[in-house]
């Protein structure tokens, strides 16, 4: 019981470094939201206040705008923790893999789930660091089960890639419903 | 008894027996796998399970709850990493046991308290259930209302430190939930007249992409880690049989796990404090705990596995999830068109008691496995981090795209991804968020048809269990100011307290 003294600290949380950025980003966020609620909600004549389309995002952004005010206070009276830049970088250094996976879904329709899958783990392994043949085994073995249990037996909605056009026929229906 | 045999009779059936089946061990699986949790597992199987049967989708997405506590005691006790959030307080115990050379003792003790836990608590609510569903027609709208706004409360002060963080990323939840077409008076909201944005924010894209994605996000970004581990040797069924030493301990966790599981917003760690306290306070060795007490390890595994069966309740009796795997859950519910409230208490009992003969079932085919599988799951778990990652990041894109083939929910997954890293990183909670679009939904329509029948604003707590949520939520929040202004007077050095106990919580 030496480091949780009381029930506080199972539920208490203490700032990171990058903090200030964080608040402030989510804060114009939050007052990007407030000035845009003329344009983006409607007020409906006749209608009761609480049955109005604005009034939950209404009510919603007011929230947002407030608390993430006092969380920006907080932030700006609060003792700079070292390491802000790197922990920004950090943050954008998971564009990357962002764009990986965005890769990755515009080449399932046109590849389809089947190859994609095995180039997507095939390539990120490799660019993870996982050279090794074993690795490549793996990852390819993995892409394989992956297709075989979603697609074919679990029967989850994927396109079938265009070029299982070319295929011939037989193999082609088999292709477009299980891989 | 004659709608408790119906709802056995519901269970018996070769599906669902195999969801159960593959949920638990799935679940026992991933729960030991350090940096995949339930939360991440459920995500990326959500849009599979909408194909199935409620029941039979249900069930895996409960074994997996149920049973990755379970596993997450592996790696809590032997490597000092839990396996999912609410491991944490028993790697205080569990892996001093381990380093004094009593990991199967350790591992014998969590799985025997975790299996205590479950069914002691399924066996109170199944008993409790009669009554349950007397109680569950006296929730109107306004009571629902207040329910939820219960929970949003709750899901705010919760987070001691960061309660206008909680606070506005509830908010943001609220705000998400309203965007697109929303269909009373058929008018746009926040859609910038962009198409993608008409058909709103999906929950199940948010999950994916805060839970499942940001992880892949992290584990990729991190150095490459593997964990060390050591095989267990000996028997566990003597090391699960001493857990009946501590049969008291192990009933007041369950207890506790009932009664505060079934508050939204606080579960598992409230009610593995106030267990892993009681044992202390009461035990003959208080002074062991936190260095190896068997004692400490049986109140906190026995609470959180506890917890599951209790967090249930709100979500069938009224609609009401209190934490983010209930809220994962509720939609599957809604994708059925059965929309889990009072009626199904009256009207489908049948169902929750299959329910719960459902996790009795998975409690016993995980104690099973666990006889055998320690090993077999060290092995698993050395899985390196990065390549994990990969794994994720792969079983994602199967999650968003198979929901409505749209590249776009995926960019909006990728997104939120990247929030789900910040958030994390920032040691900020995310289920404020999914609770906030869960519940702000649930707000808007309950209040809507609530105000239709209320005339002055004190007409919405003449009712008895209206005026008492509405009771508990003042009190709770001026306890809440009072408990920081004690705090504020009783200042301790801040570096005692234990500041990374919430980094495994997201998993």
């Amino acid at each position: 019981m030496n480091r949780i003294k009381n029930l506080q600290d199972l539920f208490k949380r203490y700032r990171r470094p990058g903090d200030m950025v964080f608040a402030l980003t989510f804060f114009l966020f939050s007052l990007f939201l407030l000035v845009n609620i003329p344009d983006q909600v409607v007020w409906v004549k006749r209608t009761k206040l609480f049955a109005q389309p604005a009034f939950w995002p209404t009510i919603a952004i007011v929230l947002m705008v407030t608390f993430s005010l006092f969380h920006l206070i907080g932030s700006l009276v609060s003792e700079r923790i070292p390491g802000r830049l790197q922990e920004v970088l950090y943050w954008l250094r998971s564009i990357e893999f962002a764009l990986w996976f965005m890769a990755y879904v515009a080449v399932v329709p046109l590849l389809g789930y089947l190859l994609s899958t095995i180039l997507f783990c095939g390539l990120l392994s490799f660019r993870m660091g996982y050279r090794s043949f074993r690795w490549m085994a793996a990852s390819t073995l993995f892409a394989v089960a992956v297709v075989i249990l979603f697609k074919a037996f679990l029967q989850v909605k994927l396109p079938a890639g265009l070029i299982y056009e070319g295929l011939p026929d037989g193999i082609r229906s088999f292709m477009m419903t299980y891989l | 008894m004659d709608t408790f045999l119906s709802g056995v009779e519901l269970l018996a059936r070769f599906d669902v027996a195999f969801a159960l089946l593959i949920g638990s061990v799935g679940g026992v699986i991933i729960g030991a796998i350090p940096g995949v949790g339930p939360a991440v597992a459920i995500a990326i199987l959500l849009p599979a399970t909408f194909s199935m049967e409620p029941l039979v989708g249900l069930t895996m997405l409960l074994g997996i709850y149920g049973s990755s506590m379970f596993g997450g005691a592996l790696p809590a006790n032997l490597i000092n990493t839990p396996g999912t959030a609410v491991n944490a307080l028993t790697t205080y115990d569990g892996h001093p046991m381990t380093k004094s050379g009593q990991a199967l003792k350790a591992l014998g003790l969590a799985y025997g308290a975790s299996f205590l836990g479950g069914i002691i608590s399924i066996v109170v609510l199944i008993l409790f259930s009669p009554v349950l569903a007397k109680i569950a027609p006296m929730f109107g709208s306004r009571e629902i209302f207040l329910a939820a706004l219960l929970g949003i409360v709750l899901v705010i002060i919760a987070h001691r430190g960061q309660t206008f963080a909680a606070g506005m990323l509830a908010a943001f939840g609220i705000f998400l939930g309203t965007i697109g077409l929303e269909p009373v008076k058929y008018t746009q909201r926040f859609t910038f007249g962009q198409e993608w944005l008409a058909s709103g924010v999906n929950l199940i894209v948010v999950v994916l992409g805060l839970f499942a994605i940001s992880q892949a996000f992290v584990l990729l970004n991190e150095p490459e880690s593997a964990p060390k581990t050591q095989r267990i040797q000996g028997s566990m069924w003597s090391a699960l049989k001493e857990v009946l030493r501590y049969k008291r301990i192990a009933s007041v966790g369950a207890g506790f796990g009932v009664l505060m599981g079934m508050i939204p917003g606080v579960g598992e760690f409230t009610a593995q404090f106030l267990s892993y306290t009681y044992a202390q306070k009461t035990s003959k060795d208080p002074d062991l705990f936190g260095k190896g007490s068997p004692e400490g390890l049986v109140a906190s595994e026995s609470a959180n596995n506890a917890v599951p069966a209790a967090a249930m309740i709100p979500l069938l009796a009224l609609g009401i999830p209190g934490e983010a795997l209930t809220a994962m859950m509720l939609s599957v519910f809604y994708v059925h068109n059965v929309i889990p409230g009072p009626a199904l208490f009256q009207n489908k009992l049948d169902f929750v008691y299959a329910l719960y003969m459902a996790m009795i079932a998975l409690n016993v085919i995980v104690i099973v496995f666990m006889l055998f599988s320690s090993n077999l799951l060290i092995r698993i778990i050395r899985i390196p981090t990065r390549f994990l990652g990969v794994m994720i990041l792969t079983l994602s894109f199967v999650g968003v795209y198979s929901l409505r083939n749209s590249a776009s929910d995926c960019a909006i997954a990728a997104g939120f991804g990247i929030i789900g890293l910040i958030l994390k990183r920032q040691n900020l909670p995310i289920v404020p968020i999914i609770l906030g679009i869960v519940l702000g939904g649930i707000m808007e329509v309950k209040l809507r048809s609530a105000m239709a029948r209320v005339k002055t604003p004190l007409d919405f707590v003449d009712r008895p269990i209206s005026a008492l949520i509405a009771a508990a939520i003042v009190l709770l929040i001026v306890m809440h100011f009072w408990g920081i202004i004690r705090e504020r007077r009783s200042r301790e050095p801040e570096m005692s307290h234990d500041h990374d106990v919430h980094d495994s919580q997201m998993r």
